[in-house]
């Protein structure tokens, strides 16, 4: 066994270890931190692949950010498990069902599976001198330019899409004005006044 | 000899084991004196003698702490959720270490050159944060959680200003190896050809940024020592303390790394006539965590609505309107190519 192979096998069960903890964990936070698990041994893969920049572009944008946001949700979220627990029995005919259909689905796939001719020389892409990160960015900025561009523009519609639909202006908060703020002055903030005793303002 | 370390697999495991050492020994050791030179810098802005007692001048207090953390009991509060608990500070400890594999001392001294250099980087730094979320809530206790969330969203907001100022740095020399980084600033005029003068502003905002990323003062709002006691370490004590510790005080000097590789030249020499060496790179980082030391001195604590409304209002669109205006300087290689490294020399 060559470290390469060893470090495959590594990071190919922690992924489905991780992945399996994250079903099988009793506390969400605990299922989150599996799921991160599964997250990094994948980003682990992908070197092993020779894709590097997928590689961090996985742990910066799935873990560094994604998961972290599962994270505060599932820790700020005040679940009650027994409730969760009498749900779920409810629906199991319903969750065994589609998990039976999907079975069915993945094994008529795999049953009819059959390799096109000449599929030797397609099955591993030989790696070139360029790098990775470059090979990527001339493949997006150059062929797919205009896909990333629109793809990038759907992006941002449905980003304001979501602004838009949860943006409220609420008149019965104080709401804080920096300039404001900044410019005020002890000569017009303050006033003072004599108070005479026993009479107050 | 030299075969057995290059061909054979344990050789070549043995052989990156010695090399992580070499990293990490003179790594510690030398965190031990910073730690002793924060608080002298501190203590002489104050008017005090800072630490004096332990050795000559006071040079062994850091290992003096170090016994006394590691003899001290470990207090692990009721309802904590233990595996996680001890995780935390692992984790925190374990990612300042990882991130020096890729930072380079010298033109190759270093233990993985990798393409993607400046993103792993990036990646380890944005899996910090689990550190402090993760023991902020297995304590078990609100003034640590409170802690770890404001420290979170610290973290993450200014991430992305950093990364965004870091774009800046790799359009102008078009790759994401430190090495090339550094080599794309070598050159003629000494230190004139640095990124700290093309990329003046950024580098300024690149230093506040990683102050507020590490939680150093005056942002280090999760630690606020007058109102939150001392946050998501509250609990923490002994060695799992020193492991936060380490790592934050690991994750500072990571910053004064990047920030002389990236914007003051790495190893460069200043001047054409003297050699190019670690020790240039050894006196920029020390420049650098001198700055972290004095600011941390003579700056009162930021508010935390304040240092969120300069993360994404001010920081943000700043960093984010440099990217756009260096990739048009590089484009059209204004004044002979100053920002476009790339297409004259590395």
């Amino acid at each position: 066994m060559t470290p390469i192979v060893i470090a495959f096998y590594a990071f190919a069960i922690t992924t489905i270890g991780g992945g399996l903890m994250t079903v099988l964990a009793r506390n969400p936070v605990h299922s989150v931190l599996w799921l991160i698990l599964a997250f990094l041994s994948s980003a682990g893969l992908f070197v092993l692949l020779g894709a590097e920049f997928v590689a961090m572009l996985l742990i910066i944008v799935y873990v560094g950010a994604v998961a972290v946001l599962f994270l505060f949700v599932v820790m700020m979220l005040d679940v009650d498990f027994a409730e969760l627990k009498a749900e779920m029995a409810r629906y199991m005919p319903l969750a065994l069902l589609i998990g039976v259909i999907l079975l069915m689905q993945l094994a008529l796939a795999f049953g009819f599976w059959d390799y096109s001719d000449g599929f030797e020389g397609r099955l591993a892409q030989p790696i070139l001198d360029v790098e990775n990160t470059k090979q990527l960015g001339l493949v997006i900025y150059d062929d797919y330019f205009l896909i990333f561009q629109l793809s990038g523009l759907i992006l941002l519609v449905a980003m304001i899409g979501a602004i838009v639909l949860t943006l409220r202006h609420r008149t019965d908060v104080k709401r804080q004005n920096v300039m404001v703020q900044m410019s005020r002055d002890p000569a017009k903030a303050m006033e003072l006044k004599d108070v005479k005793s026993g009479q107050g303002l | 000899m030299i075969e057995f370390f290059t061909n054979t697999n344990l050789g070549i495991v043995l052989l990156i084991l010695g090399q992580c050492l070499l990293i990490l020994i003179p790594l510690l050791v030398a965190l031990a004196f910073l730690m002793y030179a924060d608080r002298k810098v501190w203590a002489a802005v104050q008017m005090r003698k800072g630490p004096n007692v332990v050795g000559v001048f006071g040079l062994l207090q850091s290992f003096a702490d170090f016994i006394k953390y590691i003899v001290k009991e470990v207090v692990v509060p009721a309802g904590a959720d233990k595996a996680v608990f001890f995780l935390a500070p692992m984790i925190s400890f374990t990612l300042a270490v990882v991130a020096w594999s890729v930072i380079p001392f010298n033109d190759g001294w270093i233990l993985a050159d990798i393409n993607v250099a400046v993103l792993f980087i990036f990646a380890v730094s944005s899996l910090e944060v689990y550190g402090v979320i993760m023991g902020g809530w297995a304590s078990n206790s609100k003034y640590p959680f409170l802690g770890s969330l404001r420290s979170a969203a610290q973290m993450i907001s200014y991430e992305v200003s950093l990364g965004l100022i870091i774009i800046g740095v790799i359009i102008t020399t078009g790759s994401l190896n430190f090495g090339d980084i550094v080599a794309a600033q070598s050159g003629d005029l000494g230190l004139l050809n640095w990124y700290f003068i093309p990329h003046f502003p950024m580098m300024i905002l690149f230093f506040i940024s990683a102050l507020a990323e590490t939680n150093r003062p005056p942002f280090d709002l999760p630690e606020a020592e007058s109102e939150l006691v001392a946050g998501y370490q509250v609990e923490y004590s002994s060695t799992p303390f020193l492991l936060f510790m380490i790592g934050e005080l690991l994750a500072v000097v990571l910053m004064c790394a990047l920030v002389s590789l990236l914007f003051l030249g790495g190893w460069l020499s200043p001047v054409p006539f003297l050699p190019d060496g670690i020790g240039w790179l050894i006196l920029k980082m020390a420049f650098a965590f001198f700055l972290f030391a004095m600011v941390k001195a003579i700056t009162p604590r930021y508010r935390y609505d304040q240092l969120m409304r300069v993360g994404w209002k001010i920081f943000l669109p700043l960093s984010l309107f440099w990217v756009v205006l260096v990739s048009f300087l590089a484009k059209f290689e204004v004044f002979g190519g100053f920002w476009a490294r790339w297409a004259v020399g590395g």
